[in-house]
């Protein structure tokens, strides 16, 4: 149980692409700064930060960046504590519930968690041989496995078992750009057809290269505070009202059933009981759509359908902006681009916006509670956050 | 990777070996040190367990995209393979042609190059599985 209610007072987030004019640590300061500015804090305030980051050593051969994003933040002087989170995509999501645990223990005040990736310094394939280390190195990349082709297994098994068709696990692609198109800051903002999504080049059998992700660069920031302090800073403060966080096997062979993610089970129970909450009262939800399949996985294990339905409610419209439970307003990992360290905050920023009324031409109506589901790996980690408006 | 990275791994590698607890029974790919049913009941006795290296498919994907080190065999087909004693293995399905793949066919185990450390350098090797006739 939390000691303290916690509150995120500030949010920023760089557009997300290709950004070959900037580097790692001017998107993690823009990012950063933006949220500063949005919970008008001078800076001095800061007791601590949080960075979410897979890879740096990788792509861009710099470790130890909560120091590097402290440092060319202004902080060096003030010596605050700076820790780098690392999780592979749930990175972001566990910066942000470690920010929100030292909020809530008492332990800081107002803590800086951010999530950054710059991903487009190597090539596309060293890139995606990067990603692959998500999964079992040795057991399932080095046996040939890439991160896209275990996610084409669940598909194919999905698929098999009669849960969804092709055709509704591609119409995640195209509902995702269509809320992309939706977005300044996503990656792609163009619609797309079905056509497009299962004609694409293939990637891994039954998946295209619509039913990926893209390679992307990125930072998005937030700013945590005690909810007793939060209105000195905002007039729309957002509450963290639940988080829970799970772990799996790292390799998705070692799973009984891969249809399903039982940590987003587990993570979501988690945040739900925190929250007091069930599946019904959730308004908006942001979930780890790096492939398609995924989406409809999420939808199951969150709770907001029956196993075989999900593809359904994709089908009949019940998932976009304007139905029943609009899903990945952003555009989510799909169209609004997947910065790896970068993606668990940007759903919260994402959230954050819908729930003070923000998000212009792609705001849901009277959303007043939302959810983040982040995933590291296949189902090996996964990181769900309930907000409400306070 | 580095030769003794791989090295350690060749019992795995080559001849399938995984672990059996030895308090409950349950077999493991690859070897396990503890039991996640029976932990600390389980420790010290975990036994070296060799697969028959049987079993059937139970998802694959045949893949376009690959790292470089593997885009010489594009498209190639990875799968999840269920072994006949439970437990599944990931690996590269060969000497089939890919529209007559489905889950349920018969595979087994055969030792191929998996991959080197360059065109001078060490091949390693491990296994892939390939049909086997009902």
């Amino acid at each position: 149980m939390m000691m303290r209610e916690v509150a995120v007072i500030g949010i920023g987030i760089t557009k997300f692409g290709e950004l070959w004019d900037y580097s790692f640590r001017q998107i993690g300061i823009q990012a950063g700064l933006e949220a500063v500015y949005d919970a008008n804090l001078s800076g001095s305030e800061i007791d601590a930060m949080y960075v979410g980051n897979m890879s740096s050593g990788r792509f861009i051969d710099q470790h130890h960046v909560g120091a590097l994003i402290a440092d060319y933040s202004g902080m060096a002087s003030n010596h605050i504590p700076s820790t780098r989170i690392e999780a592979a995509g749930a990175s972001g999501s566990l910066a942000l519930h470690q920010g929100v645990m030292a909020v809530a223990s008492g332990t800081h005040d107002i803590v800086v968690v951010g999530g950054a990736e710059k991903m487009t310094d190597v090539s596309e394939e060293a890139s995606n041989f990067i990603l692959n280390s998500a999964a079992d190195q040795q057991w399932e990349s080095l046996m040939g496995a890439t991160f896209a082709s275990l996610h084409a297994m669940i598909a194919c098994r999905y698929i098999r078992e009669g849960y969804a068709t092709r055709e509704q696990i591609a119409q995640v692609a195209v509902k995702n750009h269509l809320h992309g198109s939706l977005n300044p800051k996503a990656q792609f903002q163009k619609p797309i057809r079905l056509e497009t999504v299962l004609r694409a080049s293939m990637v891994a059998e039954p998946l295209t290269m619509f039913d990926c992700s893209p390679i992307s660069d990125g930072a998005a920031a937030v700013v945590l505070c005690p909810m007793e302090m939060a209105h000195e800073y905002t007039d729309k403060p957002i509450k963290v009202l639940g988080i829970g966080q799970a772990s799996d096997t790292l390799a998705l062979y070692q799973r009984d059933d891969i249809c399903t993610f039982p940590a987003t089970k587990v993570a979501a129970q988690k945040a739900y009981e925190m929250a007091g909450l069930e599946p019904r009262d959730i308004d908006v939800v942001e979930v780890n759509d790096d492939y398609t399949i995924s989406e409809l996985l999420a939808l199951e294990d969150l709770g907001f359908y029956q196993r075989g339905e999900a593809g359904k409610a994709v089908e009949f419209g019940e998932t976009e902006i304007g139905g029943s439970l609009p899903v990945n307003t952003s555009g989510g990992l799909k169209a609004r681009g997947n910065p790896i360290g970068a993606t668990g905050v940007a759903q919260i920023v994402e959230i954050v916006t819908q729930l003070r009324g923000d998000a212009e031409r792609r705001q849901v109506k009277e959303a007043e509670i939302g959810m983040a589901h982040n995933v590291g790996g296949t189902g090996s980690t996964v990181a769900v956050t309930i907000l409400g408006v306070a | 990777m580095p030769v003794a990275r791989f090295w350690r791994d060749i019992p795995s590698r080559y001849n399938l070996y995984g672990s059996r607890c030895g308090s409950c029974g349950k077999i493991y790919f690859p070897t396990r040190h503890i039991c996640p049913e029976c932990r600390r009941s389980s420790i010290g006795r975990m036994e070296s367990y060799r697969l028959s290296g049987k079993g059937k498919v139970y998802s694959y994907s045949v893949v376009h995209e690959a790292p470089p080190q593997l885009a010489v065999l594009k498209p190639y087909v990875v799968a999840i393979v269920e072994m006949d004693e439970g437990v599944r293995v990931t690996g590269q399905l060969v000497d089939v042609d890919a529209e007559k793949i489905d889950i349920g066919m018969r595979v087994e185990a055969v030792l191929r190059k998996i991959g080197d450390e360059g065109p001078s350098g060490v091949i390693h090797y491990g296994f892939k599985f390939a049909p086997v006739p009902d």
